[in-house]
């Protein structure tokens, strides 16, 4: 299958970036270096082409009932403008997806990303409730296909009466991340993105262009995520003078900051889990009904067994996904989900399962590099202090 | 993108480069390789007084994003490691070709079946 291209393809291609294979998508990897781009989202700003995120848009009376029964957590508790991070799980709880979903204005004012009116900060004053809910939520790189037929699905059976549409490719997606992501954003548009909290959403013209743009992100900073129509990314992209940056950077900074990766940190297939082990307990709310939601409430009775943790290396050596997680006594207890070494700790970290007896912060375990046994400490997440 | 290539060394096609001074011959990886890897992070080394055996592994250099076996373009025993690299692993990127040296080897025999620097030059084009 040929891969999918982002809409800046050429232009990352032109700027030097050595592309990688992402979840079917052909993307930057590293346009700089690592580091340089590690360290430019820590001290200043990067920003970053996500636009390999899916981007499925829900609305119609019944899109709350569809979103609440397909989501780990409460999506009514959503005020047009806020988002809310959450698992999307299978009849056993175990997790197929994380994901960001956005309640946008209702439908009847206009889609925001196409029409909307970027002038108006968004009250959270019960406009809402006229018009048909609406929202938009952003699955993992190379899953929207499979999710936007899950809901259509699952839609159908409940008899449910909400549009789903996948829309993936008529948007690009960028964040900007960093301590001055807020100055950067804020200098591209005359709306009050700044004044947005953490989580919070509005549309905001870039370039006379009507944009979604969110206080999300995924570096432990703060910063923007901005929805943009695919024909209008390259002028969006250049309103932004800094540091570009790519997935390795991503990765980099992302376990700092104590966040899991899909299909490296949990995989439905490859290595199952719930959200309880993953450690995103919190996006469940047993107090709504959701597919797998009975097999969460019995797997936090029984308790679990195995859980992440974070990790910091003793011995020299940089863990990789895969290797193997032993106890002292070299006996394998588990397996490296993302392991790197921290850009800004100059430490080498991971994340991986283990049984919850060794889960403790402080707990000595070995992590086998290359068939030599490491030692390691567990160690509080995040690795590092962000906003 | 052009990389240097300096024509007084050897190559390996895995992208070790060996330079032979007095009999002793200095062993590093390449810039473009040191490029492919990115920023270098941990280098794994033999100890002095070890064997190395020509086109067979002696060490491995990792970057943030990849690990890479290291090998060796001669057989002969090490005389010499860059301990630097051990604190100062990105000496590997700043300067592949000086600094960034790994190895230096007493050779069994001759350098053969080695690369000139076009034929290497050839094999990254």
């Amino acid at each position: 299958m040929p891969l999918q291209t982002p809409p800046l393809r050429g232009i990352h291609d032109e700027r030097g970036a050595k592309f990688t294979e992402f979840g079917g998508w052909d993307m930057p990897v590293e346009f700089d270096s690592i580091r340089t781009e590690h360290a430019a989202v820590r001290e200043d700003a990067g920003i970053f082409d996500v636009s390999h995120m899916g981007q499925i848009h829900v609305t119609g009376p019944d899109a709350t009932a569809l979103m609440q029964r397909l989501t780990t957590n409460d999506v009514s508790e959503l005020a047009v403008g806020d988002s809310q991070y959450a698992a999307i799980t299978d009849e056993n709880g175990i997790i197929i997806d994380d994901t960001v979903i956005y309640r946008l204005p209702n439908e009847e004012d206009g889609s925001p990303v196409e029409t909307g009116d970027s002038n108006t900060v968004t009250e959270h004053d019960g406009d809402d409730r006229e018009g048909e809910p609406t929202y938009l939520f952003v699955p993992n790189a190379g899953t929207d296909e499979a999710t936007h037929q899950r809901w259509i699905d699952y839609r159908n059976e409940w008899d449910l009466e909400a549009t789903v549409d996948n829309r993936t490719d008529e948007y690009a997606m960028f964040a900007v991340q960093g301590p001055n992501a807020a100055e950067l954003v804020g200098d591209v548009t005359d709306d009050p993105v700044t004044d947005l909290s953490r989580f919070e959403a509005m549309d905001a013209a870039i370039d006379g262009v009507d944009c979604w743009v969110a206080r999300t992100g995924y570096t432990g900073e703060d910063g923007f995520e901005l929805i943009v129509p695919e024909s209008e990314a390259e002028s969006i992209w250049s309103q932004f003078d800094c540091q570009p940056c790519g997935l390795g950077a991503r990765d980099t900074l992302r376990i700092e900051a104590g966040l899991i990766l899909a299909g490296q940190d949990f995989d439905h297939e490859s290595d199952p889990r719930t959200p309880y082990e993953a450690g995103i307990g919190f996006t469940v709310d047993l107090e709504t009904e959701f597919v797998g939601r009975d097999a969460l409430e019995r797997a936090r009775e029984d308790g679990l067994e195995e859980q992440l943790v974070g990790f910091q290396l003793i011995d020299r050596g940089v863990p990789r996904h895969g290797y193997d997680i032993t106890n002292m006594e070299s006996r394998v207890i588990g397996t490296v989900t993302s392991g790197t070494m921290s850009p800004t700790l100059e430490q080498a970290i991971g994340f991986g399962y283990v049984p919850v007896e060794y889960a403790e912060p402080g707990t000595t375990l070995q992590v086998v590099v290359r068939g030599q046994s490491k030692k390691a400490r567990v160690e509080p997440t995040p690795f590092i202090e962000t906003q | 993108m052009s990389f240097d290539i300096p024509d007084d060394r050897q190559y390996l096609e895995s992208h070790e480069w060996a330079h032979e001074t007095d009999g002793i011959v200095r062993v590093g990886i390449s810039d473009f390789a040191q490029d492919e890897l990115g920023d270098v992070v941990f280098v794994e080394l033999p100890d002095e007084g070890d064997s190395v055996t020509q086109n067979e592994e002696f060490g491995v250099v990792e970057s943030i994003k990849a690990v890479s076996d290291l090998y060796a373009p001669v057989s002969g025993d090490v005389v010499a490691v860059n301990e630097d690299l051990f604190s100062a692993p990105e000496l590997v990127n700043e300067d592949p070709f000086g600094e960034g040296w790994m190895l230096e080897i007493e050779p069994d025999g001759d350098l053969e079946d080695l690369l000139s620097a076009e034929e290497y030059e050839d094999q990254i084009a």
